[in-house]
Parts: structure tokens; sequence; C-alpha cells
């Protein structure tokens, strides 16, 4: 098997983990570093086996903190490079995200969200890792996240972070809770020529003239690999656009953060996706993500065979937040309803975006998501 | 029996002396490198070098070279410097000429 | 004596790193002379060497030497060496960090990596303290001596640096100070031609902050301690290698064969590979 049969096209009965990981090796990923962790590792085990089969590496490192620094160091070698671990990994691997992001890495974590604080609930989903995925690292910074909410969406979705990843040089988070990673459903995975996939922009000047933080219109720069002849310098220090470090400089520190920032924020448009459902007169919307998004379809289905106009935003990437797309519901809608297997977190956002449109949160701790019943009670409520 | 006079004029020339050349030296200093820590003047074996008077642009007293005949081109001071501030050569060609013609002035 | 403003090493370093921060008489400066003078005389192609350093002022390494070079957070210089390596074997991978860095947040990936017999080279820039940060206790500051962190003495045992190398599966194993300069660039030869995990432990001066709390506040005072207090002899028992006021054990203490992970992984790929066609 080689990397042009990579794809197992065809139809197949999968887990979401296998599925996500089979998303990767679709979208060209040749590495894999990783650490076992409930409910992820099936993952890894999956990649372990692959990857050699197509001639790549795996490693399992020594801890995750390990994993994220290899996996970024295959990127500046070259390579789509991935990690895939559950609240307690991502948790450790917060710090070289903020690294991934400095240094602008293409590169796709797989958070397959179970229960927390702490190590929880190892055998139980939980969604109570999503602000996290923002705000882990310290520092201000942007990434993009994504929730698959079924198993061919784990697929499709992971095909999606890499491509996002490779675009906009910054780590992306597929965040995707353990009943999805778990869960048993057929997927469709097309030939390989039908798979959309985006690579990162190579250096169009000589290295002479190579700038490694220089960025283009898009806000993103060219981004050469070692070996090339470049001979080019990256670090976690604020730096200059050719890379050296100016840790004295307000002005430098300024544009930056500020570029790292707006390199996503202003190209939102082209990043945010959600998936309207029944949106178009609807009086009440459900907005949902992952799993939960599947119980507010069956609630909002109950909802209108009872005469009610209600709706689903689903939301496909969770960061940025699609504020634009709430906003405007908000305006349209009497009440929203957001039902999370947690104790209150995207929510924060909704509210923020929705601003005078009362907005009626559900949570969910430990294992199960929200039954349609009880969704369609608070849509009830919402008129 | 030759005089102690005769004989030791066939000291002064070694039967080899046309295939081993003495070293001839040159130190190159780029004075605004250095820091002034001292390495180069302490750990020559042939004590070439001290400290000059001057005073560069870091605050330091770089070195100075005392007597360029004493140097064997060991490179010790070309090595331990930590700012890449002395090294030492061969003289070129238009060096060993310049002080030729210097010498016969 | 001839005024200059460029040094015939000034190729190997990058115009827009230099000078360098380092204090005066900082041993850092003596290692990058030696690792540009080693790159020099082994010719290397520049464009296939790799340096990774961590958090430290021996950090800013990787800033100052023209080849392609990352800066990573503070221990985890070695994972990322790692990931590169596996990424393009071809590329010749070498990790420059500091005593802290190296083996107190990112000991257990030495141990590791040096398990695995990860082709790369580890060059520990070893100054018995936490420098940049102002003189802090590290794992290998020596009992007794107060730093900023242990005002009434440290109470901890230091690592025996060569011991843990070898005791975690290093092929090649040496240490030097930065006294032994010449000695330090033959070993730093040795070990970027040799396959495998390879570790060299530069005792290095740093008379500002170090040297401040043990009487070596001078450059040439601490200098001299290497001086008296060096022992060369190969292939002693790293176990007995500790270091004293009075000894510092130098030379080689490892230097053998063993596959390396970057081989085994290849065997294994193409077996699989085979298998697969076999299978078909």
């Amino acid at each position: 098997m080689s990397e042009k049969n990579r794809a197992l096209s065809g139809k197949h009965f999968y887990s979401g983990d296998l599925a996500c990981a089979e998303g990767a090796l679709a979208a060209g990923c040749r590495f894999f570093a990783g650490y076992p962790i409930t409910p992820a590792t099936e993952i890894a085990e999956r990649m372990a086996r692959r990857l050699p089969q197509i001639g790549a590496t795996y490693i399992q490192m020594e801890d995750e903190i390990a994993s994220i620094a290899a996996v970024i160091g295959a990127s500046y070698a070259g390579l789509k490079a991935m990690t895939a671990t559950s609240g307690p990994g991502f948790s450790l691997m917060q710090e070289n995200i903020g690294l991934a992001v400095m240094t602008e890495t293409p590169c796709v974590i797989v958070d397959v969200m179970r229960g927390g604080p702490s190590t929880g609930q190892p055998t139980m989903a939980g969604q109570q890792d999503v602000m996290q995925a923002k705000w882990g690292s310290h520092g201000d910074y942007e990434i993009i996240a994504l929730a698959p909410s079924s198993v061919q969406e784990a697929f499709d979705l992971t095909v999606e972070a890499f491509n996002y990843a490779e675009t906009y040089r910054v780590p992306v988070m597929v965040m995707m809770d353990a009943i999805v990673g778990h869960m048993w459903e057929k997927v469709l995975i097309p030939p390989l020529e039908q798979i959309n996939i985006k690579n990162r922009k190579k250096p169009t000047v000589p290295p002479s003239e190579y700038m490694p933080f220089k960025p283009d219109k898009d806000l993103v720069p060219p981004m050469a690999v070692f070996g090339e002849g470049y001979r080019f310098h990256a670090t976690g220090l604020t730096h200059e656009e050719d890379g050296r470090p100016r840790t004295e400089s307000i002005k430098v520190q300024q544009k930056l953060v500020q570029r790292l920032c707006d390199k996503i924020r202003k190209n939102s448009d082209k990043i945010v996706k959600v998936k309207p459902i029944m949106m178009e007169d609807a009086e009440v919307a459900v907005i949902a993500y992952g799993i939960e998004s599947r119980a507010a379809l069956s609630a909002v289905r109950k909802a209108r065979n009872a005469g009610i106009k209600a709706g689903l935003l689903k939301l496909v990437t969770l960061w940025p937040f699609s504020e634009k797309q709430v906003a405007e519901i908000a305006k349209e809608v009497k009440a929203i309803i957001v039902p999370e297997m947690n104790y209150g977190q995207l929510v924060r956002e909704v509210e923020r975006a929705a601003k005078a449109t009362p907005v009626t949160f559900l949570p969910k701790l430990g294992e199960e998501p929200h039954r349609p019943e009880e969704i369609f009670e608070a849509i009830k409520g919402g008129i | 029996m030759k005089t102690v006079t005769e004989t030791k004029k066939l000291w002064r020339k070694p039967l080899d002396a046309d295939k081993i050349k003495q070293p001839q030296a040159e130190i190159y200093i780029i004075t605004d490198r250095c820091k002034g820590c001292g390495y180069c003047i302490a750990y020559c074996p042939k004590e070439v070098l001290e400290e000059s008077e001057e005073i560069n642009a870091r605050g330091a007293h770089p070195p100075k070279v005392k007597d360029i005949n004493k140097c064997a081109i060991c490179g010790y001071c070309t090595a331990i410097c930590p700012d890449l501030a002395i090294f030492v050569k061969e003289k070129t060609n238009e060096q060993k000429e310049a002080e030729k013609n210097e010498r016969k002035e | 004596m001839v005024v200059e403003t460029t040094h015939p090493l000034d190729v190997y370093l990058r115009e827009t790193g230099m000078h360098h921060i380092w204090c005066t008489g900082c041993g850092n400066g003596i290692l990058l002379n030696s690792f540009v003078t080693a790159l020099k005389e082994l010719e290397i192609n520049l464009d296939k060497i790799v340096v990774v350093s961590g958090i430290g002022c021996i950090g800013r390494i990787a800033g100052y030497i023209n080849t392609d070079s990352f800066h990573t957070t503070h221990g985890r210089p070695i994972p990322f060496a790692v990931g590169v390596k596996l990424a393009n074997p071809e590329l010749k991978v070498v990790v420059i960090s500091g005593d802290g860095d190296l083996f107190a947040i990112g000991g257990n990936h030495f141990i590791h990596a040096a398990r695995r017999n990860m082709d790369i080279q580890v060059i520990c820039v070893n100054n018995f303290n936490y420098g940049m940060t102002g003189g802090q206790q590290g794992p290998t500051t020596p009992l007794n001596i107060s730093t900023t962190t242990t005002p009434y003495g440290n109470i901890e045992h230091p690592f025996n640096l060569v011991h843990l190398a070898a005791g975690s599966g290093a092929v090649y194993v040496a240490r030097w100070t930065t006294l032994h300069v010449r000695r330090l660039t033959e070993s730093i030869k040795k070990a970027l031609q040799k396959e495998g995990f390879s570790f060299i432990e530069v005792i290095s001066q740093c008379p500002e902050i170090y040297g401040k709390s043990t009487k070596m506040g001078l450059p040439v005072d601490f200098m001299n301690w290497f001086k008296r207090a060096s022992e060369i002899q190969h292939f002693s028992d790293p176990a007995k290698a500790e270091i004293t006021s009075d000894r510092i054990p130098l030379g080689e203490f490892v230097d053998i064969e063993k596959p390396t992970y970057e081989t085994l992984l290849r065997e294994r790929i193409i077996q699989v590979q085979n298998k697969m066609q076999g299978g078909a």
C-alpha cells in the first residue's frame, strides 16, 4: 500500500475514533505521535496499524507533552502531523499548543471529550473542554475547533481540520465527545481524487530573501520546511518577521499578536461553518453541537409535528465562534435553547451574540446527552 | 679542530631550514566584539598577548599583541574566544613581503 | 596585529542574530565557537542540519547558528527533535540545551530518547545553575552551594549526567570542559558522524552568576577550576564520574553500537509492506 491508496475508499461501519483516524490518513497525515488515553486510544491504535502500511511514522511518546512537541517538529520538517487525546492529555498539551500558535505550525489535535475535571469519568462522555479549546493556553491567540456529530462527520471534519491547519498555519482541534468517538455508524469514504485536500503555501522567493513570518495579504506567511536550504529560525519568543527574537519591543509584540489573532478573526467568514435546519421560519431556535445536536434535531422535529415553529442551528465549527450567524437568528426568534453536556460553556458565547434575545441553558453532566423530550419541553417553554 | 666561533657558524642554519619554516603569525582582533574575558591572554602558551589600554564599544579592554614573534600559531586563542573576536593565521605572502620591505628600510 | 571586522567562522553564524547576548567569558560562547568549528572541519552541508534548543541562556544558540533552527518551550527540545528526525531522517538533528532544561523539566524526554536510541545528538551545557533567571539551583548544583533558591545551602544531591546518559542507553557519552575546547570539537565531530543517541556534557563557566556564589566571579578564575580539577580518563566507570570541587572526570565514557530507532522503524515498515503485498 502506498501514498496513493492511503484512503480506504468505500462503505464502512466504523466508530468515530476509527473514522477520525481514516480521515487523517485520507487528508495526507504521515505522522502521529500520541499517548494512550480513554476514549481516544483507538485513534492511536488505528494509526499504529495503518501508518506503517503506507510507509509513514507512528510513535508512542512518553507523555502528551512529548507527543505535541513531536507533532510540531514533524510539521516543521514538512509532514502533516496529528495527535489525539482526551481532557487530561489536552491540559498537558496546552503550553505547546501555544508554541504551535506562536510558530504558526499546521497541526491537528483531536480531543475525544470525557467527563472532567481532572481524571473525572474516563469512560463517560462530556462536552466540558470546549472553552479550553480556545482559552487553554496562556496569552492572546485564536485557533480553529470543529465538533463532529456523527461518524461520517468524524471522517469529514478531520479532513477539514487538516485543510484549515494547512491554510491558516494554525493548530486545529477536533472536539469529538466520547459518544461520537465510540459509537458505530455507516461511513462513506470517497475516492481520493474526490476528497478536497489543501496544502501549506510554499515560499516563492529564494532563501536569501525569505522571511519566515512575513505574511501575505491573507495574513498567513508561506511556510518553508527544514532541509530545503532556507536555514530559517523559529522561536516561541516574540519575534520579528525574519524570525529573530525581539523580547523588548512593544511594537513587535503588538504587530505579532494582532496578526496571529486577525489571521483567524479576519478570515472567519471563510472558516465558520454552521448547519441551519428548519430555521427559515423558526420562532424558537436550538443551538447545539456534537451529539447534543442529534438529540436537538429529534426535539425540533417533535416540535414541528406539534405545530411549533422550531429550528436547529447546528454548530460545526466551535471556534471561531459563529457570532454573526447567532446574532442574525437572535433577531428572528423569540427564544434560544442551548443544550450542552457541561455546566455552562459555549452558551456564554451564544448569550453574548444573542444580546437581548432570551437564552435558556440546559446543562447535562455525566455521560448521557439530553433526551429529545427534555429539549422539546424547553422549546415549548420558549414560545 | 675547528674553533668555537667556526662551529657556531654551522649552527645558525639548520640543514632542513629550506623545508621547515618558522611560523610567521598574524593575529587578527575584532576589537569591538571583545568582552574582556581574558582567556586568550591567560591561556596563550607563549604569552603573546596582553591587555591593551584601549576601551572598545563594549567598555572592555581588548587584547593586543606583546610579541608576535613568539606566536607558534597553535590556534588556542582562536578556539577559546567566546566572542569569536580573535583569530590567528599564517602571514599572507603580501604581509611577509611588506614586512621584509619594512625591515630593509 | 591586524584590527579586523569579520571572522572566518562568520559564515556559520546568523547575521540577524549575532552578536550574542552572553556575558563576558560565558562558556556558551566557547561552545558556539567549538560547534561551528566542528561543522567547518566536517564540511557539513548546512542545509541538512537542524539545531534545536530549549529555554535558558544556551537556548539562544539556535538563533545564532546559520542553519535551520528552532527554539522550543522549556524542556522540550528533545521531543521536538524526535519529530523532526522521524519526519525527515535525512536531516542531522542536534539538540543544544542546558542542565535545567534537559534534566529537570526535560528529564523524562531525555531518558526515553536515549532508551529508544533515537539518532539525535544532544549537547548539554552544564553550568550548575539556572543562569538566565538569575542563579537558582538546578539538578546539577553541588551540595551546600548557596544559590538564590538555596540561600542556606543546597541540600540536594546533584545528577551525575554521564551516568544517567549511559544508564539510559546512549551509545556515545563524553564529558569535556570549555577549557578542553579542542577535544570538545573532536567529540562533537565524532557524535555528528555516529548513528544513534549521542550525549556530550560540556562543563561550562557562568562567571557572572554561578561564579558569584562560588568565589569564581572572574572568567579566568572559573576556568582555572577546570584547569586544576580536570582528570581525563577515557572509558572510566560512568558511575564514578561525579564532579567535585577537586575532581572533574573527563573523557569519553561510552562508545558502543546499537540499532537505532530509525533503523528498526524502517525495517518494520518494509516488513509490513512486504507482508501486505504478499497477502494481496
